[in-house]
């Protein structure tokens, strides 16, 4: 990001501050979702995890400006997100792995 | 001898060898939450049906907290960009509210723990649990030592396993919040308060948040020396001094990604 001109940077700040402000309604929206009763569990879970990712995709996209970096910060970055999502999924399909279902 | 690619990006990647630096240790980072956003998920679908503890922490609380760190987060990039513009003034302004932000977030988290430590759970000779800000406590006449809890919630142990959410619950709806309860030392059957080693849900919050908030102490001392002693640099090498900002952020604005995924575990599910 070395190389930006000052009214590329001027446009960016605008940038950060629309960002500021959707990372804040997505508070506000998380914190309203956790007040009303929704009809499952999970979709409670589904609903805050979600909000979440997509403050997440903000804050790594623009602040972290992931939406506009060099390749090698991509594989890296690539090859954590699939260690990331193994260490999640394959501790979850191991708890199913017992030999008796109600264990 | 100087220092190759401070500024200047190597051919190969493209990047200032900082630059790459501080990613290849923030993919560490992601791991390192990672394995305990797992150990999270395998304790609380290994909870027995019921007993996984919730409204346990302050949901206002914690909201500010999330706004302190993205306020912060923003106010970093708005720095990173003032320096960018040769404004070294309000490049300081920014850093300066960052720094207030990150000191905000760990006194509120403070305060946040001892309320936890000051929060007993106790199970009586009757068998029925209570558990309460401890208010006081002191002898009686006869020489009795005896607590007194607020806001207390009781709800009855069955097998050992405590059904917390569901007492919780109840409450809430009857809209009673019962009054101060005295409890004399010979009721007692056993008595913790809400540490670490009370249950596996505080288990798990205290290493999270304690692990995330040593990240926010570390990173604000880092901005704090750029910021201040390191300021120097700016004078001599203003581009190197602007690749230390920049990197500085980065480590940040993952220290805010992880709360925002901390917030909804940990407070509202």
């Amino acid at each position: 990001m070395s190389g930006h001109s000052p009214e590329e940077v001027q446009l960016e700040k605008k940038r950060y501050l629309t960002v500021f402000y959707i990372l804040l309604v997505g508070t506000v929206v998380t914190v309203a979702a956790y007040f009303v009763e929704l009809p499952w569990q999970a979709l409670t879970v589904l609903v805050a995890l979600i909000i979440a990712s997509v403050k997440g995709f903000f804050v790594a996209g623009y602040f972290m400006h992931l939406m506009d970096e060099k390749k090698l910060i991509y594989v890296v970055m690539g090859f954590t997100f699939f260690f990331f999502l193994g260490l999640l999924l394959l501790t979850i399909w191991a708890w199913a792995d017992t030999p008796i279902s109600s264990w | 001898m100087e220092i190759p690619y401070v500024t200047q990006p190597r051919r190969d990647t493209g990047l200032y060898n900082a630059k790459v630096g501080i990613w290849l240790f923030l993919a560490s980072e992601v791991m390192l939450f990672g394995g305990l956003f797992a150990s999270y998920i395998m304790l609380r679908v290994g909870a027995p049906e019921g007993t996984w503890p919730t409204d346990l922490l302050d949901v206002p609380i914690g909201t500010i907290n999330t706004v302190v760190l993205i306020l912060s987060s923003v106010t970093v990039v708005l720095a990173w960009s003032a320096l960018k513009l040769k404004n070294f003034k309000q490049y300081r302004r920014f850093q300066a509210v960052t720094i207030l932000c990150a000191v905000t977030f760990i006194v509120i988290k403070s305060f946040e723990y001892r309320e936890k430590f000051t929060h007993y759970d106790v199970v009586l000779v009757t068998g029925e649990r209570v558990d309460g800000h401890l208010k006081e406590r002191g002898e009686d006449e006869q020489g009795e030592e005896y607590l007194v809890l607020s806001h207390p919630v009781s709800y009855p142990a069955v097998n050992g396993i405590a059904y917390r959410p569901e007492a919780v619950r109840e409450q809430k709806k009857s809209g009673q919040i019962d009054a101060d309860r005295r409890i004399a030392q010979s009721e007692v059957k056993s008595i913790k308060n809400w540490s670490p080693a009370a249950n596996t849900y505080f288990a798990i919050y205290f290493t999270m948040t304690a692990l995330h908030a040593l990240h926010v102490i570390a990173g604000a001392l880092v901005i704090a020396w750029i910021w201040g002693p390191g300021a120097s640099l700016w004078k001599t090498d203003p581009e190197r001094y602007i690749n230390r900002v920049e990197v500085s952020g980065l480590f940040w604005h993952f220290v805010d990604l992880v709360w925002i995924f901390l917030f909804p575990v940990l407070y509202l599910l």
